[in-house]
C-alpha cells in the first residue's frame, strides 16, 4: 500500500505541474509564478540531496546558485546570445567552484561545515558586489535577455510566451528530479544515506566518508547551479541578492517546511513560501515576519515538514 | 600464518597511558576474548586493531602487512570488520536497507549509480540469507531502530559479517542485554564461527559468554597485559583472581 501511495502521490504532483498554465490562472494567480516555483524547487530539491539525503547542512547554496545565475547571465550578455551556452557556462562555473570549496572544507562536520559554507558563500557575494566592471556591482547585471531556442526546425519563443519559458524550466526540472530520484535509488545513493544515519558505521563498512560527502556536495551543486542558471533567465536579470546568504537561508527554509526526509518536500516547501510570499507581500513589507512564524510553528511541532505530516497520517 | 599480530602497542591521552604496550597475536579460526575489570583499555586496545585511533608507539600487522597508518575504511577493505560496544547500525532504515548498503559496500558497488539486474538479484539473496541467519527474516522489513536491543545488535553483527571479514572484532556484544537475549547473540557468534572458521576478537564482560565461548583469553588490566591462555588457565590464574576481586572490593 505504501508503494501505491507513492507511486499515486508522484502522478498527482508530475499531473499538476504539468498542468500549471491550465489552472493557475483559474486559481487568480499567473503563470510567472508557477516558473518561479518550480525555479526554487529545483534548488531546494538539490540542496535536499545534502541536507535530507547525506545529512549534511549547507547555509551556503546561494553562492552556487549565483555563480549559475551570473555564469549564464554573463556569457549571454558579453559572449554569445544563446540560452543552452549560457546555462552550460553556468553549471559548469557554479560546479567548479563547488569542488574546489568542497575540496576545503569537506572534512567539517555540522555546524563547522554550515559556517564555513557560509563564510565561502559571502566570499562570492562581496566579489559580485565590488566587481562593478564586469558584475555591475549593486546593479547587477541587466540589459540582456534569454534567446529564443532555436530546435533547428522550429523555434521555441521561451523570451515573449510564458507559457512556453514554464515548459522549458519543467522539461529542465523534470531532468533534473529524475537524476536525482535515480542517483537516490543507486547504490551509491545508499551510501549517502548510511553516512547520514551514521557515519561512524558508514566508514566502519568500508565507506570513504569525507569522498562521498565532496561528491554529494558537488552533485547537490551542480543541481543548485542548474537552478540558478534558469533563475537568471526567468528574471532577464541578476544581482547580488541572488548569490547573498539570506538566499541560501530561503533554501533550507524551503526544504524543512515541506519535509526535508520526502522527495517532494521542497517542491512543496517552495510552493508555500512563494504563494506566501506573493500573497502577504502585497499586504505589508513584513512578509518575512509571517513566514518566519509559519517556519517556526511547522518546525516546533512537525519537524518533519509538512510532506511529513501527511505521510504518517496515512500511515497510521 | 599468523593473521593478525599486535607488536608492542601504547596508547596515550595526554599523560594517561590507556593502553601500555600490549602485544597479541591471533592465528586463523581462533576465537579470542579479551577481558579486563572497566578503564582496563580493551576497548582503546580495539580502536586501534580496527584504525579508530592510531597507537602512540607500536605496530599492527595484518596478514602480514603493516597496517598501522592504514585508515579505516582501507582496513575494511582488506578484511577487518567491527561492531561497537554502542550497537551503530542505521536506525532509520529497514533491516534488509541496512544489510543491503553492507553487501553493496562489500561487492565494491559504492560508487554505482546503478547495478545491472543480476547483480541485483545477487545482492538480494545475499541479503536474505544474511537476514535468515541473523534470525532476522521475520523483520527484515522493521526499521532497526524500532527493533530490541538484541536484534539490533544482531543485524550489526550481520552486516559486519557481509564484509566476508577474515576478521571480526566484537566489542562487549552482549553489553546491556537480558539473558535470552545474551544467550541467543552467543549463539550466533558461535555459529559463525563453527561455520565460516571465522576468526573473531571480542571483548566482553560476562564470563559465562567469555568461558563458554573463547578458545584463548587475554587479559588487560590498567593498559597492561596481565595474562594470557587457555579459559582454564586463565580462571586458575592468581593475578587475574587479584584483579577481578580487587576491582569488586
Amino acid at each position: 500500500m505504501p508503494r501505491l501511495d507513492k507511486r499515486a502521490g508522484d502522478v498527482l504532483i508530475w499531473f499538476l505541474l504539468l498542468t500549471v498554465p491550465y489552472w493557475l490562472p483559474l486559481a487568480g494567480s499567473y503563470v510567472e509564478l508557477g516558473t518561479h516555483v518550480v525555479v526554487y524547487a529545483l534548488a531546494a530539491m538539490a540542496l535536499n540531496f545534502l541536507l535530507g539525503y547525506t545529512g549534511v547542512l549547507s547555509f551556503g547554496h546561494a553562492a552556487y546558485f549565483g555563480l549559475g545565475a551570473y555564469g549564464a547571465a554573463m556569457t549571454i550578455k558579453y559572449l554569445y546570445p544563446s540560452t543552452p551556452l549560457g546555462m552550460l557556462v553556468g553549471v559548469i562555473v557554479g560546479t567548479a567552484a563547488a569542488g574546489v570549496i568542497g575540496l576545503m572544507i569537506v572534512r567539517l562536520r555540522g555546524v563547522y561545515f554550515a559556517m564555513c559554507t557560509i563564510a565561502f558563500g559571502q566570499v562570492f557575494y562581496f566579489i559580485a558586489f565590488q566587481w562593478r566592471t564586469a558584475t555591475g556591482g549593486d546593479d547587477g547585471v541587466s540589459a540582456w535577455h534569454r534567446v529564443p531556442l532555436d530546435l533547428g526546425v522550429a523555434s521555441v519563443d521561451i523570451l515573449n510566451n510564458p507559457e512556453a519559458f514554464y515548459y522549458f524550466v519543467l522539461a529542465v526540472f523534470a531532468i533534473c528530479a529524475a537524476a536525482m530520484a535515480f542517483l537516490l535509488r543507486s547504490p551509491f545513493g545508499r551510501t549517502l544515506l548510511a553516512i547520514r544515519e551514521n557515519e561512524r558505521r558508514a566508514r566502519f563498512l568500508g565507506i570513504p566518508v569525507d569522498r562521498h560527502i565532496w561528491m554529494s556536495w558537488v552533485i547537490s551543486c551542480f543541481f543548485v547551479s542548474v537552478a540558478g542558471a534558469l533563475f537568471a533567465l526567468m528574471n532577464n536579470f541578476v544581482d547580488p541578492r541572488a548569490l547573498r546568504w539570506d538566499q541560501s537561508g530561503n533554501f533550507v527554509i524551503m526544504a524543512v517546511l515541506g519535509g526535508m526526509r520526502s522527495f517532494w518536500g521542497p517542491l512543496i516547501g517552495a510552493a508555500i513560501f512563494l504563494v506566501l510570499q506573493d500573497y502577504i507581500s502585497s499586504h505589508t513589507e513584513n512578509w518575512m515576519s509571517f513566514i518566519g512564524l509559519f517556519f517556526v510553528l511547522i518546525v516546533l511541532f512537525f519537524p518533519r515538514g509538512v510532506l511529513g505530516v501527511m505521510r504518517r497520517r496515512t500511515a497510521s | 600464518m599468523t593473521l593478525l599480530s599486535v607488536e608492542h602497542v601504547s596508547r596515550r591521552f595526554g599523560s594517561l597511558v590507556a593502553v601500555d604496550d600490549v602485544s597479541m597475536s591471533v592465528e586463523p579460526g581462533e576465537l579470542r576474548a579479551v577481558i579486563g575489570p572497566n578503564g582496563a583499555g580493551k576497548t582503546t586496545f580495539f580502536n586501534m586493531i580496527s584504525g579508530f585511533l592510531a597507537p602512540t608507539s607500536g605496530r599492527i600487522v595484518f596478514e602480514g602487512e603493516d597496517v598501522t597508518r592504514v585508515l579505516p575504511a582501507r582496513r575494511v577493505w582488506r578484511g577487518i570488520a567491527r561492531t561497537f560496544q554502542i550497537t551503530e547500525v542505521f536506525p532509520e532504515l529497514t533491516v534488509r536497507e541496512n544489510l543491503r548498503i553492507a553487501v553493496e559496500a562489500a561487492a565494491g558497488y559504492r560508487l554505482r549509480p546503478w547495478i545491472s539486474r543480476e547483480a541485483e538479484a545477487v545482492v538480494s539473496t545475499r541479503v536474505t540469507d544474511l537476514s535468515d541467519r541473523g534470525g532476522l527474516a521475520d523483520r527484515e522489513d522493521r526499521l532497526v531502530g524500532e527493533l530490541s536491543h538484541g536484534d539490533q545488535r544482531a543485524t550489526e553483527i550481520m552486516m559486519a559479517l557481509a564484509l566476508n571479514p577474515r576478521l571480526l572484532l566484537l566489542d562487549e556484544p552482549t553489553a546491556g542485554m537480558g539473558d535470552q537475549e545474551t544467550y541467543n547473540i552467543t549463539q550466533l557468534i558461535r555459529q559463525l564461527h563453527k561455520d565460516h572458521k571465522l576468526t573473531i576478537v571480542l571483548i566482553e564482560h560476562d564470563m559465562r559468554v567469555v568461558f563458554g565461548l573463547a578458545d584463548r583469553i587475554m587479559v588487560l588490566a590498567e593498559g597492561r597485559l596481565l595474562a594470557e591462555g587457555t579459559p582454564q588457565q586463565i580462571a586458575a590464574n592468581e593475578a587475574v583472581q587479584a584483579a577481578y576481586l580487587g576491582q569488586a572490593a
